[in-house]
This record gives C-alpha cells, sequence and structure tokens, in this order.
C-alpha cells in the first residue's frame, strides 16, 4: 500500500486535535472573528480524547467566597511551589465563564435553590458529564467556516524560520496525505500515555486512566522543531480505582471515603493531602506489607452506593459493572486503590510546552492549550478551555495586526500560482510515510518496539515495578535502550493507514521517553515523592526551586534552567 | 477490556465505527461492525452508547476480575438504561436520567 494522494489545503487557523481545548478554541475563533479554520483530529469529534467516556464533576471552578488567586495558591502548593502563576492566574479568571458557557451549551449543572451551582468540596461544582464532548462536538459542527477533518493523523508541524505555517498528516481512512497550510497554529492534542508498562497486562493493556489514544504526538512534534519544553519531570500518576482504573474522586469528595490500609487504619493523613503524597503513601503501606489499600465505603448508605453507580456510569461505567457483577456494591465493600504508571499531563501537572501568557509556545504563530501546555497544573477540563479561550483570543488579534514575519508560503504560491500545489516538505514526509508503508523486511513489530519502550520505561526510569523510583545510573541505561528502540523503529512496517498511525505514536512516544528522561535526570531533588523520585537525592531543596526546561537540537535533548516566574505582569519569551 | 458485537442485532448503520475514539473499528463488506484491534479498546464505552440496537455489549477482561457479565445501553426519553446481563441469565437495569447531575 502507497499514499497516492495529497490534500493542500490553505485555513486561517489550523487547530491539531479536536478535544477540550481544541472544540473550544474553534467555538471562541468563529464567536469572536471571521477567520476560518480547520480541525485536524485523528479520532471523531463527537466522542474523542479524554471527554470520551464522559466526566465527573468540573473540577476547576472558583466557588463562591473564593477568588482566582486561591485557586493559583492551591495548584502552586500541590505542586509545591513549581508552577507559572502568571499562567495559573490568568486560567483561573476565566474558569467560571467557561462554566457558564459550557451551560448554555447544555450541559446539567446541580444547582440549589437560588439557581447557583452546587460545590462539592471548594473548587468542584456538581454536573452530569456524560455527554460533555457530544454537546461541544454539536456546537462545532454548527459552526460556519470551520472544516472539521476526521481521522486525520498529524504528524509534523511545517515550521520555516522559526514561524509555524502548517502541519502534516494523513487520513487513517483513505490513502491520502495532508498538507495544511494556515497562519496560526493551535496545538491541542492533549498528554501521553502508554510511555510506561501499564497496571493492566495483556488483553486489558488499555484499560488506563488516560486515553491511550494521546500519545504525545503534539509533545514530540514540537521537539522535533526545536520547541521550547518544561517540567516533564513532574510526571503524573493517578490514585484510581484497581482494575478498572476508574477516578477516585467521586469517592473521597463525594462520599467522604478516606484511603485505608489492610487494617482498616487511615493512612492519608501520615503522608501529606497533596496529589503526589496520596500516590506516595499507598506505594509505602503497600511496601511496609500493610497493602492492599482501599477507600473506606464499607457503611455508606445504600441511598449512597446507588449514586455512586450512577455517577460511575456518567465516567467510567467499567467500575459500576464491576460493583453490578460482583453483586456488592460499595456500601458493602471498600473499592481497592492503586497508583497508575506515569503519565506526562499538563493538564494535572505542569509537564508540557513552555508557553508565555498568551498561550504563544517558542515557535512563532504556534500556541498550546490544554493537556499539551506546561507550566499551569489543576486546570482540568475547564482549564483546558480557558486556556483554548486565550489562545483564541491572542491568534484573533495578532491575525488582525497582520503578525506574520514570515509569508514565504504565500509568496511563493503567488510567484508560481499553485496555492494547492504540495511544497517539498511535503512531499519528502510522504516519502517517508511510504517507506513505512512499502517495508516488508522488518523483524521486528510495532508493538514490539512498543511493549520493550514500556518496560524500559518501568525499570529504569521510575515505573511502577520500581516504586516510582530510580537513580542516575538506571536513567542513563534507560537512555540508551530508548536510544536503541528509536533506531529500530526507523524500520518498522505498516499493512495499512491504521498501522502508519501506530508506527508514529510509537515515534511520538520514544521521543517523549527521551524528554521525560532527561528531566528526571535534571532535577536533582525529590520534591514530589513518587512523581519523581530520586534516590540519588532523596531530599528537596531551595535551590531548586526553578523550572527544569529542554530544548531537543540535533538529536539531543539540551537540559537548562529558568528562575520562576510570578504572577505579575506579562511573561514574554527571552533566550 | 473489550466488547462483543451481535452479529444477529448489528443493522451496518456504522455509528459505533465512526465514533470510537481510537478509530478500532471497522466495518465488514456487508457493514457488519467488527472490532479489529480488542487489545487496543480503552473501555470507554462511547460505541454501546451509540449502538440503537443493542447489538454491542462492553465486558470487563479477566484481568480485570470479569465475571462474563455484558453491558449494553439503550435511551428511553430523557433516560439512559444501563442494563448488565450476567452469566446466570440474570439481568439488573439502572437507569440513569441525563437531565439529572451526578449528587456527587
Ligand atoms: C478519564 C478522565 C477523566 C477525567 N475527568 C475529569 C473530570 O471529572 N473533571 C474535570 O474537570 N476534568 C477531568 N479530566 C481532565 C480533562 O478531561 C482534561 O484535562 C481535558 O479534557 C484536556 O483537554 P485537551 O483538549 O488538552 O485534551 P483532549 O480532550 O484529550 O483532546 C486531545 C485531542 O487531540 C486528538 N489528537 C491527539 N493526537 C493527535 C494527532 N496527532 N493528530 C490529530 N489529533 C490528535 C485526540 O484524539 C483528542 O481528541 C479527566 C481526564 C481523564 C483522562
Amino acid at each position: 500500500m502507497q499514499i497516492d494522494i495529497t490534500k493542500v489545503l490553505n485555513t486561517d487557523i489550523l487547530i491539531i486535535g479536536g478535544g477540550a481545548a481544541g472544540c473550544y478554541a474553534a467555538l471562541t475563533i468563529r464567536e469572536r472573528s471571521g477567520y476560518s479554520v480547520i480541525i485536524a483530529e485523528k479520532a471523531n469529534i463527537k466522542r474523542s480524547g479524554c471527554l470520551a467516556a464522559g466526566v465527573n464533576a468540573l473540577n476547576a471552578y472558583i466557588v463562591e467566597g473564593n477568588t482566582p488567586q486561591d485557586y493559583v495558591e492551591y495548584a502552586k502548593k500541590d505542586a509545591d511551589g513549581i508552577v507559572r502563576e502568571d499562567l495559573l492566574f490568568t486560567m483561573s479568571e476565566r474558569l467560571n465563564q467557561v462554566a457558564e458557557r459550557l451551560e448554555e451549551l447544555g450541559l446539567v449543572f446541580l444547582k440549589d435553590e437560588g439557581g447557583r451551582y452546587v460545590a462539592r468540596g471548594s473548587r468542584n461544582i456538581k454536573i452530569n458529564g456524560e455527554n460533555i464532548k457530544p454537546l461541544l462536538a454539536d456546537a462545532v459542527k454548527k459552526l460556519e467556516a470551520v472544516t472539521v477533518l476526521n481521522r486525520v493523523n498529524i504528524t509534523d508541524y511545517i515550521v520555516e524560520n522559526n514561524e509555524i505555517i502548517g502541519a502534516i498528516g494523513f487520513s487513517i481512512e483513505d490513502s491520502s496525505a495532508y498538507e495544511i497550510r494556515a497562519k496560526k497554529v493551535l496545538c491541542a492534542t492533549g498528554g501521553a500515555a502508554g510511555l510506561y508498562r501499564p497496571n493492566n497486562p495483556g488483553f486489558s493493556r488499555h484499560k488506563m486512566w488516560y486515553p491511550p489514544f494521546n500519545t504525545g504526538a503534539g509533545y514530540a512534534m514540537g521537539m522535533k522543531c526545536g520547541a521550547e519544553m518544561t517540567t516533564f519531570e513532574m510526571r503524573f500518576i493517578a490514585l484510581r480505582c484497581k482494575d478498572t482504573i476508574a477516578p477516585t474522586g467521586t469517592l473521597a469528595q463525594g462520599v467522604g471515603a478516606k484511603q485505608v490500609n489492610e487494617k482498616g487504619e487511615v493512612y492519608e493523613t501520615k503522608y501529606g493531602l497533596t496529589t503526589s503524597e496520596r500516590v506516595y503513601g499507598t506505594v509505602m503501606e503497600n511496601l511496609e506489607g500493610r497493602g492492599p489499600c482501599y477507600l473506606k465505603t464499607e457503611g455508606i448508605s445504600k441511598k449512597e452506593e446507588e449514586s455512586l453507580k450512577k455517577a460511575y456510569l456518567n465516567m467510567a461505567p467499567s467500575q459500576t459493572l464491576k460493583w453490578m457483577e460482583s453483586g456488592k456494591g460499595a456500601s458493602e465493600q471498600n473499592v481497592e486503590i492503586e497508583g497508575t504508571e506515569p503519565y506526562i499531563v499538563g493538564g494535572h501537572t505542569a509537564s508540557g510546552y513552555w508557553v508565555d501568557t498568551n498561550r504563544q509556545t517558542t515557535i512563532h504563530g504556534l500556541y498550546a492549550a490544554g493537556d499539551v501546555a506546561g507550566g499551569c497544573p489543576q486546570k482540568y477540563v475547564t482549564g483546558a478551555m480557558a486556556e483554548a479561550e486565550i489562545a483564541a483570543e491572542h491568534m484573533i488579534e495578532a491575525l488582525k495586526r497582520n503578525d506574520t514575519h514570515n509569508t514565504q508560503f504565500d509568496k511563493k504560491a503567488d510567484r508560481s500560482g499553485k496555492q494547492d500545489t504540495a511544497s517539498d516538505r511535503m512531499r519528502d514526509q510522504v516519502k517517508e510515510y511510504n517507506r513505512f508503508l512499502g517495508n516488508t523486511e522488518t523483524i521486528y513489530s510495532i508493538e514490539e518496539l512498543e511493549e520493550a519502550m514500556q518496560k524500559v520505561m518501568d525499570c529504569y526510569a521510575g515505573g511502577i515495578t520500581s516504586h516510582y523510583k530510580y537513580n542516575e545510573r538506571q536513567l542513563g541505561i534507560a537512555r540508551e535502550k530508548i536510544k536503541q528502540l528509536m533506531l529500530l523503529s526507523d524500520n518498522v512496517a505498516a499493512g495499512d493507514m491504521h498501522e502508519l498511525m501506530f508506527v508514529y505514536e510509537l515515534k511520538e512516544r520514544l521521543l517523549v521517553c527521551l524528554a521525560v528522561i532527561a528531566h528526571l535526570e535534571g532535577r536533582k531533588e525529590t520534591r514530589w515523592h513518587s512523581f519523581a523520585e530520586n534516590t540519588d537525592y532523596p531530599q528537596k531543596s531551595q535551590e531548586w526551586m526553578k523550572y527544569v526546561n529542554s530544548r531537543y537540537e540535533n538529536g539531543t535533548l539540551k537540559i537548562f534552567y529558568r528562575d520562576l516566574v510570578g504572577k505579575e505582569g506579562q511573561y514574554e519569551h527571552c533566550n | 477490556m473489550s466488547i462483543v458485537i451481535d452479529r444477529k442485532r448489528c443493522t451496518g448503520c456504522g455509528k459505533c465505527v465512526l465514533v470510537c475514539p481510537g478509530g478500532l473499528m471497522k466495518q465488514e463488506k456487508d457493514g457488519t461492525a467488527v472490532m479489529k484491534y480488542p487489545k487496543d479498546c480503552w473501555g470507554c464505552a462511547s460505541c454501546i452508547k451509540e449502538c440503537k440496537f443493542g447489538a454491542i455489549a462492553l465486558y470487563l477482561g479477566t484481568e480485570l476480575g470479569g465475571r462474563g457479565g455484558k453491558m449494553t445501553v439503550s435511551e428511553k426519553g430523557s433516560f439512559l438504561i444501563w442494563r448488565v446481563k450476567k452469566t446466570d441469565g440474570t439481568i439488573e437495569e439502572i437507569a440513569v436520567d441525563k437531565r439529572e447531575s451526578n449528587q456527587y
């Protein structure tokens, strides 16, 4: 099989990834301007990305009596200081207006007699989030001048003189490749799952928390073009229901279930209550022989049990299926919990693109929002959308100012009169696609390489098997082995377009692994238990109150450090 | 994690194939839906919600402690009716009102 059709499209703004942030950006752009938009989405925007199964609550909201600054303080504390306050603040300011917009789109909220949203704890509000993605997708479909390309997987940016001018990808449904030229590009491809060996083996390997289809494409594409990245060492490890890997917030915050060990002792207070400490405590209890660990739900009322079943159906139906199948609900049986494999997710921790306050990356004209953008943890759905709105507003402004110093494509096209002829860059890329599609001589399958990568990361870069711990010697081994796998990945074979996507997913993950390893090595302290547990440097120190940033240059990762950025003023890139 | 497709009930409408966030399902020549990459299923249940004919069921793999129960969903007015058929033939249903928020 070979790609024989190349399509060249032109748009004002290209959005890569039609998830929470991507869809919201399209809505914002069309509400506030006349610019044309293309959304390139590898799945179908109706149920793609994190929101596929639904969400349980809006986790980021400023409840009555609190201020956006309170949210900044909370996120800062949870990340022990390594955040971008300018990003957190500008996001927090918009959380509530995003929630209101979601209500306009049809999302159901729990309200009190006064018509106010009902809070869950001090930062969440209660909703029925089962259909949040179809609601967003419907709203996008109604927009004019927005073209949605479903099942188009983007693999590369087109960058000239550090300015983005488009992106390249291919359709999984037919054998065509796409060159999409744009004046501004928003990357909203989410985070990266599948880097480490997952909780569940074999047949259920994809029963993981983060979507296995978010493979770190956005990070990898940026890295390949020299974009600056930040804080990849702050991995996210989720504390989840055993087996189903369903969220636990509903149990902890909803019915107040405490973390208990096998003896029934509440252990969470012993280790601290930040997100990473909750995971760490569970690891330690198990290591010291007091596992398994549970969320104590025994003794809740039948009414609460029924409500829980419904709540899980709205976001993680496998957990309800488990309760129903076993014939024992949460009131009769505590829910066992475990830590997941580490993910790289800028919406929960702070890994991702290094952006300015407007969410522009270090590549001119390229913006990032949602889980792919760094420096701004605890953003969740509403925060991802708030970032999309900020990026959209700035892209509109920049287009109005006609701010593109690099209009080479337009000029070239005008001269030749061929606006729809593929560029040389595109032709090279298609050659690469066709090389994988035409390869018949290979020993290793994509799947084998993926498993090998996950094993390396698990054993040598702080996966589940090593209780999330690592040292420098191990990281060195991990790097060497990942580089070897990268070489092998150049020679895999793809039987069809779907397998071609698998090839690129593997390559993206390998590159992200390399960045994770370099960042873990770069932070010589242990600031967050489990998330980055460096046994060579088991303490944290004031000296490390700085960002670990990186740039991929000529095949190697350059690590450098930046001073913390405060809330005051607008942050712009400076080198 | 994965799904089973009841070929007799599948009408070949293709909606499940369209909606899968991993693009893991395909249609055979006669339109019948098939799960091409069962090991890659995330278990999100998008396809079972999409199927208006109850032809797709979600089940838990044995590694997850699955006991062979099959979960389907249908829509009745504003309700989503979730139904689990256990291996002993018993059926349990939970109706969730789409107009109602989660209590937790
Ligand atoms: C299981 C789960 C439950 C959650 N529950 C809650 C909750 O209850 N409350 C809450 O507030 N937050 C919750 N979150 C967090 C929230 O959903 C995310 O932070 C948010 O959706 C991130 O938005 P995003 O746009 O960055 O990523 P996504 O919404 O995942 O969108 C990324 C999109 O990019 C596409 N894509 C990826 N790579 C490519 C490529 N190469 N080419 C083209 N397209 C590509 C993907 O298919 C996807 O559609 C949850 C997250 C998960 C995973």
